[in-house]
This record gives C-alpha cells, sequence and structure tokens, in this order.
C-alpha cells in the first residue's frame, strides 16, 4: 500500500465521472431493495440488453432520503448524475429509451442534479429541503460511491486518517481524539479518547477491539445505512482504534437482521487484505491487526456491551454486572474496547481533519454530527446527519417536511424503547447529550419516530414495555419481573380497566427497576413510561377515569362507525370485512354490526378519501347514546 | 399447530435423510476450530443450511465439539433466532419495529392472524404458511415493512396482505 494506490484510485473515479459510456447509479441498500430497487435495476438491465445499449450500471448505498427510493441517477457523457426519485419498473424502460438512447434528461421527471450548480432548470440535489440543512461528515460517501469498491473509497481520500494515525504514536493519536470531543455514538456518549486510553493504559499484552453494529433499537437504521454506504470508513475507524489501544484481533458484531452489511463487510476485508490494510504489517508501519465478523441471533440486550462480549464469545448472551469494565477485562478476560458503528465511522475523519476541526462542528460538550434515522408519521423518511444541537423542529419540520397526511405533530420519540418522548411544547430543543436526558429522553443511536394525533401515547408506553419485556434476559430479577408487572399495568389502563392507582403503582416499579437492574436495558426500561406520564399525562387520565383514548386508537375503548351522511354506499369496504361486519346495499349508505367488529380498520383503510366516510369515534359516547 | 408436522429427519428409519445431514454438518464443522467459542456461529451455519437446528444435528455438534447437548440448548434458546422444528413452506414476518407499529403494523398482524386462523409463531396445519413478528428490519423509511419468505418489502396494507396470503395459498408467490 503506497501513493500511488490513492493516485491510481482517483484516475479510476475521474474515468468513471469523464465515462464515454452512460453510467447509471443505483441505490441498492438494504431500504432501496425494499422499495423494489432490485426490480428497477432488472427492468433497466434487461432494456438496455434488448437495445444493445453498452451503459454501465454502479450499485451506490443509501444517499438518505428513503421515501424517494428507488433512487436511479443516470449521467450521460459530458453531464453530472441526474437524479430520478420514486422510479418504477414500468418506467425504468422509458429511462433507457428516453434518457440514455434518446440522449436528453426528462427534466420534468428529474428531481436535481449531482453537480455544484444547477442545470438544465434543475437545483442542486442536495439543495432538496431534506438535505440542505445536512451536514453531512459521517455519511460524505453514502449514496456517492460504491460500497464494494475499495478504489471509490480510496479515490475520496479513504485510509487517509489511517497513514496519518500510523504516522504519530498511539498516545498521540488517542489525544486527537480527545481533542476532537468525540462522544460515543452508541447511547452513553462516553468519552471516545478517554476510553481508547483508559483501555490503552490497561495492564495487558493481549487487547481486544469490538465494532458494536448490532443496531438492536427498533426504528434505528444510522448504522445501516453507513455501514451499506461506506464499509470501509467504518473498517478504518477500527483499524485506527486498533493501533490506539495496542488491540492485535477486532470484532464486527453485526445484526443478523442486515445480511447485506455482513456481506459487503465480507468483500471489504478481503480487499484490505488484499492491499495490505489488514493483517501484517499494515501499511509498512509494523502493526499487526486482523478483523473477524460475529453475526447477532435476534437478541436486543446482546448490543449492551457485556453481553455482546458473551456472545462474541459464543455464549448465551447475558449482561455481567460492571466493574470489571471492558476496559480491563472484556472478551476472553482481556482488555477490550467496544465502541459504536458511528464512532468508529467517525475516527477516520478526526484524524484526517485533525480533532481541534472536527470539534468545530456542533456545540460545546457535545461536538460533531450525528446521524438520525427519521420514522414514523413524518413526511420526508430516511437517514440524515445534523450538527449536534440541531434544534428537534429544524429535523421534523424542515429536513422532515413535518407530519404526513396533513395530520397534526404530537411528539418525537428518541432513544428507543430505553428513551423517551418529546412533547410539541418541547420541540425547539436542541439535540445534545444532556438536553435530551434532562427532558428524559435520550440521545441513544439516533432513531427519531414522530408520532402524530393519532398516536396513543399510553399506547407507545404500553408498546415499548412489551418491547422490553420480550427482550429482557431475564438474568435480573427487577427487569424481568418489573418489566411484566408494569406491562400488566398499562395493558389493563389500555383496556379501559386502569384504576387512579395504577399511576403510583407505575412509579414505583420504574424508580425500583431503574435502580435495582443489573444492565441498561432493565435501568432505562421505565423511559418510554416515565416521559408519557410527564408530558401526556392527561391522556393517562382519560382512559383510567373517562375510559376513554383521545387518539381513538386503543380499540377497547373507541369504535368504527359508518357516517350515513357520508357513505354512498359504494360498496368498497363490505366485501373486504373479514368478520362480516358491514351490512348494506349498493348505493345506500351502509352499517358496521358491532358485535361482529374486529376494529381491525380494514374499511377505513379501503373507504375513499373522497367519501372519508369510516370513522372512528370513542366507545363512551355509543354507551351514553343507549 | 406449530407441533402439527413432524420433521423426518428425527424418524430413524430413514437413514439416507441422516447420512446427507452427517455430509453437510461436516462441511460446515471443517470451518471451525472444535472450540466452544465457535458454538453460536456453528449453529448459525447449520440454520442457514437446513432452515432450523434438528435434534440430530445438535446431536452430532455435541459430540463433535464435545459440548453436552443440554449446553448446546442452553445457548440456542437464548437466541430467538434458532427455529428447532422445519419452517413452514412461506414465512411472513411482520415488523413490529416503531416505525412501522406507528404506521399500523399491528393491523397487519392482525389481518395475517385473522385470515390464517393462526397466531404469530404458529404454522398453518399444512405446515404451508407461518406467520411471526421481528423488531425493525432497518427498512423503517419504507414502513409498514413485512418479510416475505426472504424478501423484505415496504408499503404494506391489511389489503395488500390478504392478496399476498392468497397468492401463498395457491402456490404462486
Ligand atoms: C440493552 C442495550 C442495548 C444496546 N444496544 C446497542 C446497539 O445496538 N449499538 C450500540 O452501539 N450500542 C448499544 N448499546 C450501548 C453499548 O452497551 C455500548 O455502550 C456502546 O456500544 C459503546 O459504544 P460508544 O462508546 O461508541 O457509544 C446498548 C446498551 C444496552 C444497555
Ligand atoms: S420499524 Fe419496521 S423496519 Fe424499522
Amino acid at each position: 500500500m503506497n501513493e500511488a494506490a490513492w493516485s491510481g484510485a482517483k484516475e479510476t473515479w475521474k474515468a468513471l465521472k469523464d465515462s464515454e459510456r452512460p453510467v447509471i447509479y443505483l441505490g441498492v441498500a438494504s431500504c432501496g431493495r425494499a422499495a423494489g430497487a432490485l426490480a428497477v435495476k432488472g427492468a433497466i438491465q434487461s432494456q438496455l440488453k434488448s437495445r444493445s445499449i453498452d451503459a454501465r450500471i454502479v450499485d451506490v448505498g443509501c444517499i438518505g432520503p428513503c421515501f424517494m427510493e428507488p433512487l436511479v441517477y443516470i449521467q450521460l457523457p459530458g453531464g453530472p448524475p441526474v437524479v430520478y426519485a420514486n422510479v418504477t419498473v414500468a418506467e425504468a424502460s422509458r429511462l433507457v429509451d428516453e434518457v440514455i438512447d434518446g440522449g436528453a434528461h426528462i427534466t420534468e421527471r428529474a428531481i436535481g442534479v449531482l453537480a455544484d450548480a444547477p442545470m438544465w432548470g434543475l437545483p442542486r440535489f442536495f439543495d432538496h429541503p431534506m438535505l440542505a440543512p445536512q451536514v453531512r461528515l459521517v455519511l460524505r460517501n453514502c449514496g456517492l460511491i460504491d460500497p464494494t469498491s475499495i478504489e471509490h473509497y480510496l479515490a475520496m481520500d479513504g485510509y487517509l486518517g489511517l497513514k496519518n494515525a500510523l504516522a504519530k504514536t498511539p498516545e498521540q493519536v488517542i489525544e486527537e481524539v480527545a481533542a476532537s470531543g468525540l462522544r460515543g455514538r452508541g447511547g452513553a456518549g462516553f468519552s471516545t479518547g478517554m476510553k481508547w486510553k483508559l483501555c490503552r493504559d490497561a495492564p495487558g499484552d493481549v487487547k481486544y477491539l469490538i465494532c458494536n453494529a448490532d443496531e438492536g433499537n427498533p426504528g434505528t437504521f444510522v448504522n445501516r445505512t453507513l455501514l451499506e454506504g461506506d464499509p470501509h470508513a467504518v473498517l478504518e475507524g477500527m483499524v485506527i482504534a486498533a493501533y490506539a489501544i495496542g488491540a492485535s484481533l477486532g470484532f464486527i458484531y453485526i445484526r443478523h437482521e442486515y445480511p447485506l452489511v455482513r456481506e459487503y463487510i465480507h468483500k471489504a476485508t478481503l480487499d484490505m487484505r488484499r492491499i495490505g490494510l489488514l493483517g501484517d504489517n499494515i501499511m509498512d508501519s509494523g502493526f499487526d491487526f486482523d478483523i473477524q465478523i460475529r453475526t447477532g441471533a435476534l437478541a436486543f440486550v446482546c448490543g449492551e456491551e457485556t453481553a455482546l462480549m458473551a456472545s462474541v464469545m459464543g455464549h448465551r448472551g447475558m449482561p455481567k454486572p460492571r466493574p470489571p469494565f471492558p476496559a480491563t477485562s472484556g472478551l476472553w478476560g482481556k482488555p477490550t474496547n467496544i465502541n459504536n458503528t458511528e464512532t468508529m465511522g467517525t475516527v477516520p475523519l478526526v484524524l484526517r481533519m485533525g480533532g481541534a476541526s472536527y470539534a468545530k462542528y456542533g456545540i460545546k460538550g457535545s461536538s460533531g454530527t450525528k446521524t438520525f434515522s427519521l420514522g414514523g408519521k413524518v413526511r420526508n423518511t430516511g437517514c440524515i446527519e445534523v450538527p449536534m444541537g440541531t434544534p428537534l423542529r429544524n429535523i421534523v419540520f424542515d429536513i422532515g417536511g413535518g407530519v404526513a397526511k396533513g395530520k397534526s405533530f404530537k411528539a418525537v420519540q428518541t432513544g428507543g424503547p430505553s428513551g423517551g418522548c418529546v412533547p410539541s411544547s418541547l420541540i425547539d430543543t436542541g439535540v445534545d447529550y444532556e438536553k435530551l436526558t434532562n427532558l428524559g429522553a435520550i440521545m441513544g443511536s439516533g432513531g427519531l419516530i414522530v408520532m402524530d394525533e393519532d398516536t396513543c401515547m399510553v399506547d407507545m408506553a404500553r408498546y415499548f414495555l412489551s418491547f422490553t419485556q420480550d427482550e429482557s434476559c431475564g438474568k435480573c430479577v427487577p427487569c424481568r419481573i418489573g418489566t411484566k408487572r408494569m406491562l400488566e399495568i398499562l395493558e389493563r389502563i389500555t383496556q379501559g380497566e386502569g384504576d387512579v392507582d395504577d399511576i403510583l403503582r407505575l412509579e414505583g416499579l420504574c424508580e425500583t427497576i431503574n435502580k435495582g437492574s443489573l444492565c441498561g436495558l432493565g435501568q432505562t426500561a421505565p423511559n418510554p413510561i416515565l416521559t408519557t406520564l410527564r408530558y401526556f399525562r392527561n391522556e393517562y387520565d382519560a382512559h383510567i377515569i373517562e375510559k376513554r383514548c383521545p387518539a381513538r386508537t386503543c380499540k377497547a375503548l373507541m369504535r368504527f362507525e359508518i357516517l350515513a351522511e357520508k357513505c354512498t354506499g359504494c360498496d368498497d369496504c363490505r366485501g373486504i370485512c373479514a368478520p362480516g361486519a358491514i351490512s348494506g346495499e349498493p348505493g345506500i349508505p351502509h352499517a358496521i354490526d358491532q358485535s361482529k367488529c374486529t376494529k381491525c380498520g380494514v374499511c377505513q383503510d379501503v373507504c375513499p378519501p373522497k367519501n372519508s366516510a369510516v370513522a372512528r369515534m370513542d366507545n363512551v359516547d355509543r354507551e351514553a347514546d343507549q | 399447530m406449530k407441533h402439527a408436522h413432524q420433521n423426518q429427519c428425527l424418524d430413524r428409519t430413514e437413514r439416507n435423510c441422516s447420512e446427507d445431514t452427517a455430509k453437510k454438518l461436516s462441511t460446515i464443522f471443517l470451518k471451525y476450530r472444535k472450540d466452544k467459542d465457535d458454538l453460536l456461529s456453528i449453529l448459525q451455519d447449520i440454520q442457514d443450511e437446513f432452515g432450523y437446528l434438528s435434534e440430530e444435528a445438535i446431536h452430532l455438534l455435541s459430540k463433535e465439539i464435545r459440548i453436552s447437548e443440554n449446553e448446546i440448548y442452553g445457548v440456542a434458546t437464548f437466541y430467538a433466532i434458532f427455529r428447532f422444528e422445519k419452517p413452514a413452506e412461506h414465512r411472513i414476518t411482520v415488523c413490529m419495529g416503531t416505525a412501522c407499529y406507528v404506521n399500523g403494523a399491528d393491523k397487519i398482524l392482525d389481518e395475517a392472524e385473522q385470515k390464517l386462523g393462526i397466531k404469530t409463531g404458529q404454522t398453518t396445519e399444512d405446515g404451508k404458511i407461518s406467520i411471526g413478528h421481528v423488531f425493525c428490519n432497518g427498512c423503517c423509511g419504507h414502513a409498514p415493512v413485512v418479510v416475505v419468505d426472504n424478501e423484505v418489502s415496504g408499503g404494506w396494507t391489511p389489503t395488500k396482505l390478504d392478496k399476498t396470503i392468497d397468492k401463498l395459498k395457491e402456490g404462486s408467490p
């Protein structure tokens, strides 16, 4: 591995950009695939073949805006790539015929250009409202390079951070990372530089490194986006970390649901070994290090560091009390450093730009940028990156485009089952570790779920508890029994059977479980309850006292009705109603037999929007009616 | 229902099946040191190969790496991924992750349960279709997400699932 590797890679990249042949970039990360990207790719390939067109197809990861997928960017000779969003299989052949064969972009169909300035009347893609406010440091290559090509990564100055690191002493590397102010992106926000120093200073000749790619928080996909878009960034960070702490072997623990990540990481490590970036004498520095892949097996608790280590060693993934901390006694009793995927992915940047320059992003105490996955009831779903301190309002309303389907915003949930719900009154809070913790929510690993008027907050608390109860490993009693008791109470309340003392019982349990649990899973399990109690107490009271669900989602407390004045008798709902609860003749308003209705809501889904004749009602009204 | 179909390999008269199993297993064992630390990875490979962990496979593994069957079950049952029975011909897995739940995933799961007359975690009597759920596939931008066999896709509605089940029943996915 020498200078020629970078210059060669840059030439390859330039040749791609200056290609005489048309180039089609396809977003084929897991999210793209879920939207049908592979079918679009197949359609493009077969149309190219049937018209004997010589074009090149380059697979890329996700650039972030999942709601635009499948994403296709087409580069005609001499021009920049033009972005087409939500491409269907039917449209694929049109793109081949008109754009690639015809040689001219369909500007009214395209949404932007990947260029420094607007062109052909098309805006820069990165000026799109979802992208413009972002600062893409970690995600800089995602969706732009081929994740299976180490050359593409090198062309983007990849592995220069490692080169810089190897020219320093391990202590200097740690100082650089400490100067960046980088804090762990896996949830707790511990100083990365300090963590490395603890492990470096721990006595022992054999040390290990782990990259936590378990990303178990439901509704979070930032690590996946990075690993599928730019796997080498994470691996480069691992080599730098290993050098700093003095580790000879590293593990990347990949979530079971991420087979594509496994495939990309496997390919990337092969390429690294081939050119001397893994194995013996990395970059001729005398430093030896290798990486092994481990796959998770569907256990959320294995994201917790001590449980993860047990799992890496092939055992049941049970957490252990700390101390001893992994830094002194981790894998096989040896000092072990464990960092989150995004933390690792940030490290090369710190070594390339210098810790002080990195620290200029973000705010004091929470430096740099953070990636978030935006989901739930938000219009623009996807993976984003913003400087620390960015107000949640900007994230939800500017980048996210606000709440979908014209509904009103209720809350945004951060940190998954360990986190909490931030209500609209606090939406101006900036995202930093301390501010979010003060609200009772947490930064977490980056999941942001937007909730609207139709989301019942008591039911959300019940939902998260059903998750933690299901995932509790059962080792310690407060977590095993406590989560079950809390879930039972929440189930009672959502079924309209709660009583006023239930709130007190919940509060008591929350405290016991938080204080008494062995690991973070149990300790943070009360958070969704505590924040909903704090900000949405009125919803609890409505369920308990009035036996009413204000969002009309708790099945026991609501019913569906067909509004006779709106129903045209189109008959769409009658046939589809599985329990046969709907009666009526075509052309005449229909009605629901409440004794048969299972409240599945399919009738509401199929009712034509222009009629909107199916309404959700409080059950108490009905009792009053009778 | 869940236990309705028996795995043929357990039938001790079917020796052919065992031979085939043994051959495939030894290929897997070759990849590893005979070490306890590899237990989880080996179990994952076995399930990838056979679709589940049969009693027979666990028995052979136990002899190979000299760990008691009890201990192997101890590890395997900890992880939700492992199945101990032959999987159904078609598997419908509804994502119940937060983004999907907020977008009505529970209604989709209800639809599957009602339509097939089984609960999540169960297989239809004829061994044809099973329903399960996971907490997030990492494709939350396309919620609600359903995995049919191994294909993850987004934008599901109860009605769409209803039609998919009809197609699976007919045998043309
Ligand atoms: C129940 C539980 C689940 C966790 N899941 C993850 C995870 O999926 N990914 C992750 O990076 N950290 C997770 N963590 C945090 C890790 O224990 C650990 O703090 C983190 O990987 C350290 O990396 P960092 O310092 O770079 O943040 C989890 C913690 C708990 C208690
Ligand atoms: S919540 Fe369903 S894919 Fe993430």
